[in-house]
C-alpha cells in the first residue's frame, strides 16, 4: 500500500487553506495534506475537529469558501468551483447522511448514478457494484429509506462507484453500523482500491481506518496535527491512547482533556 | 338517489378543473417548497392567448395548444429569469412566495390592458347546452369532455414522472436537492421544466372553464382558489393527493349545492377542509415532512 511513489505529483494537494463559517468561525485553519493516485487516505479526528468541513470545502459544498490556500486536483485548481464542476473532474463525495433519495427505490437510485453516462462500460461498473453488494440486487426495488444503515451505505457507495470517480471521498462510512457491518463495507472500500480507485476518508473510527488506509493524518481544531504512514500511526503512543484506546476502552472525555496536556503534539 | 348521482357527477366534472389546478400547484411545491401565487394568472394568460388565436380564425387545436405553450414559457420565464437569479442571492422561501405574487400581479395587468377587462364569450368546440343522458343521469358535452380531459392529464402526468428518465430527474430533484446536483442532473433544467408543466396543466383547466362561463382577467380566481384549498386537502406534497382533494372538494360543492342551497357550495368545501385538516394536518395523503440534517 504504501509505495514510495512521493515523486510523482499527488492526486490532490491542499496548501494552506482556511474555511470559515459566516465569515468569522474558523472551521479548517490553514490546513495542508495531499493524497496520492492508487491509495487510501484518511483523516481523523475528534468530533468537531473540522473533518466533514474539510471533505465539503474540497465537493465546492460551501460557498465562496475556502477563503484562503489552494486545493489542486489532477493539474486543476479546484477551490472555490461550484459543485458541479469539481464533481464532473471526478470528484465524488459521499456524505455522511449517505445523500440518498430516500423515496426512490435502489434500482432508481442507482440509475440517478448513471446519469449522462452513455459508455459501454456501464454493464461492467452495474457487475461490479452488485458483486461488491449482492444485497442491493435482492433489494433493487425496495425504497431506500426501508434499507438497513449498512445497507444505505453499500447503495451510497455502490452509487458513487457508477460514476467513475477518479477521487473517492467518504464521511464517516462506520457511523452509525455495527461492528461486523463496518467490517464488511469496510471490507468492499478495500476491494475498491484494489481496483484503482483513490480514497480519501473521513473517521472517528481510527481502528478501522488505519487498518485499510495506507496513509493518515489526524486533525483537530481545523489543522492537522500529525501525519504518516499507517503503521506509525499506530504505533504513535499518543495515537493509541487517543485513538485507538488501548488499555480496553475508548477515551473517556476526561481522559481526553487530561491527556491532552501531555500529549507531544 | 336520482339527485344524489346527478349532483355526484356535476361535481366530479368541476372537480376535475380544481384537481388539474391542484396537481399544478402540488408539482411546484412538491419541487420547490413555493406556493405559487400565480398559477391562476398564468392560466388566464395562456387561455386568453388561445382566445386571441381562435379570434384570428385558428383552429381551436392549434390555438389551444398554443395557449398551453404560452403559459408554459410565462412559467419557465419566470423562473429562470426571476427565481434563479433571486435564489442565487439566497432569497428565502418567504420572499420567493412574493415573487409569484408580484408575478400574478404583472400578468392581470397585462392581460387586461392586451385582452379586456369585459367578460366574452370564449368560442368552444364542446358545447355547455348539449345534454347526453346517462341512465337518469344528464351531463353536458363539456362537462364530459372536462372529464375526459382531465383523466388523460393525469394519466400522462402520471406516466410521465414514473415512467420516463426526465420523471426519474424530477422526482429526485425534489426529495433531494444537493445531492442530484452533485450527481451532474441538471436541475435547474429538471425544474423549470415541472414549471413549464404545472402551468400547462392550469392553462387547459382554464381552456375548459372558459366556456362554462365567461372569459375576463379574474375567471381563474376562484378555481385557483379552489384548487389552492384541494391541494391542501390532498396533503400540498402529493401529487395523487392534489387529484383526490380536487373531486372530493368537487363532489362536496356539488351535493351542499344540490341538497342545501347554492349559497352553501363554498361553505361546505371549507368546512370539509377545516375537519380534514383538524384530524390530519398534513391533509389526507400528504406526509409530515422528515427535516433531514
Ligand atoms: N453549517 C455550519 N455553520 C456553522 N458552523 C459549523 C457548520 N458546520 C460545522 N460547523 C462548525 O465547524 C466545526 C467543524 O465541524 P465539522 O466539520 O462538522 O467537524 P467534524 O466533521 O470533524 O465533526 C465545528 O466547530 C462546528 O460547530
Ligand atoms: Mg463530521
Amino acid at each position: 500500500m504504501t509505495t514510495d511513489n512521493s515523486k510523482t505529483p499527488p492526486l490532490l494537494s491542499i496548501q494552506n487553506i482556511e474555511t470559515l463559517y459566516f465569515d468569522r468561525i474558523y472551521a479548517l485553519h490553514g490546513l495542508s495534506l495531499s493524497v496520492r493516485e492508487k491509495e487510501i487516505f484518511a483523516v481523523l479526528g475528534p468530533n468537531g475537529a473540522g473533518k466533514t468541513t474539510l471533505l465539503k470545502t474540497i465537493a465546492g459544498l460551501i460557498k465562496d469558501q475556502p477563503k484562503k490556500g489552494i486545493i489542486q486536483f489532477a493539474g486543476h485548481r479546484i477551490h472555490r468551483l461550484a459543485p458541479e464542476r469539481v464533481s464532473s473532474l471526478g470528484i465524488v463525495y459521499v456524505p455522511e447522511d449517505r445523500g440518498l433519495f430516500r423515496e426512490l427505490t435502489v434500482r432508481e437510485n442507482l440509475e440517478l448514478g448513471l446519469w449522462g453516462r452513455r459508455d459501454k462500460g456501464i454493464k461492467d461498473d452495474l457487475e461490479f457494484c452488485y458483486q461488491l453488494f449482492p444485497i442491493l440486487k435482492a433489494r433493487s426495488t425496495q425504497q431506500a429509506e426501508t434499507l438497513s444503515g449498512g445497507e444505505q451505505q453499500m447503495l451510497a457507495m455502490a452509487r458513487a462507484m457508477l460514476r467513475r470517480p477518479r477521487l473517492l471521498m467518504l464521511d464517516e462510512p462506520s457511523l452509525g453500523l455495527a461492528p461486523m457491518i463496518a467490517k464488511s463495507v469496510y471490507d468492499a472500500l478495500l476491494r475498491i482500491s484494489h481496483a484503482g480507485t483513490t480514497i480519501l476518508l473521513v473517521e472517528q473510527n481510527a481502528r478501522l481506518a488505519l487498518k485499510i488506509a495506507g496513509y493518515g493524518y489526524i486533525m483537530e481544531a481545523g489543522r492537522i496535527v500529525l501525519e504518516g504512514t499507517s503503521a506509525s500511526l499506530q504505533a504513535n503512543e499518543d495515537v493509541k491512547e487517543l485513538y485507538l484506546g488501548l488499555g480496553g476502552e475508548t477515551a473517556s472525555p476526561k481522559g481526553w482533556r487530561l491527556y491532552k496536556k501531555r500529549r507531544t503534539w | 338517489m336520482q339527485h344524489f348521482l346527478q349532483y355526484t357527477v356535476s361535481g366530479l366534472a368541476t372537480g376535475a378543473i380544481y384537481a388539474l389546478v391542484a396537481l399544478g400547484l402540488a408539482l411546484i411545491y412538491r419541487s420547490t417548497r413555493i406556493l405559487n401565487f400565480a398559477a391562476g394568472d398564468m392560466a388566464t394568460a395562456g387561455t386568453f392567448a388561445a382566445f386571441t388565436l381562435i379570434c384570428m380564425q385558428i383552429p381551436f387545436g392549434a390555438a389551444a395548444t398554443a395557449g398551453v405553450v404560452v403559459g408554459a414559457v410565462i412559467a419557465m420565464g419566470f423562473y429562470f429569469i426571476i427565481l434563479v437569479p433571486a435564489q442565487r442571492r439566497d432569497a428565502n422561501q418567504l420572499s420567493q412566495i412574493i415573487l409569484t405574487l408580484g408575478l400574478a400581479l404583472i400578468l392581470q395587468g397585462l392581460v387586461g390592458h392586451f385582452g379586456g377587462t369585459e367578460p366574452q364569450a370564449f368560442p368552444f368546440p364542446l358545447s355547455d347546452a348539449k345534454l347526453h343522458k346517462f341512465g337518469t343521469v344528464v351531463i353536458s358535452e363539456l362537462g364530459l369532455g372536462t372529464l375526459g380531459i382531465s383523466v388523460v392529464c393525469c394519466v400522462l402526468f402520471y406516466l410521465l414522472v414514473q415512467k420516463t428518465r426526465i420523471g426519474l430527474a424530477m422526482r429526485a430533484t425534489s426529495e433531494n436537492l444537493p445531492a442530484a446536483q452533485t450527481l451532474g442532473i441538471p436541475t435547474r433544467r429538471v425544474l423549470a421544466f415541472s414549471w413549464g408543466l404545472a402551468a400547462g396543466l392550469g392553462v387547459v383547466a382554464g381552456l375548459f372553464l372558459a366556456p362554462a362561463q365567461t372569459l375576463d382577467p379574474f375567471f381563474m380566481l376562484e378555481p385557483f382558489l379552489k384548487g389552492f384549498a384541494a391541494a391542501i386537502l390532498g396533503g400540498l406534497n402529493s401529487l395523487p393527493g392534489a387529484i383526490v382533494g380536487g373531486l372530493i372538494l368537487g363532489v362536496a360543492e356539488g351535493w351542499a349545492g344540490g341538497y342545501i342551497s347554492i349559497a352553501f357550495k363554498n361553505t361546505m368545501a371549507f368546512l370539509i377542509i377545516v375537519a380534514v385538516l383538524l384530524i390530519r394536518p398534513e391533509g389526507m395523503l400528504g406526509e409530515e415532512f422528515k427535516e433531514r440534517v
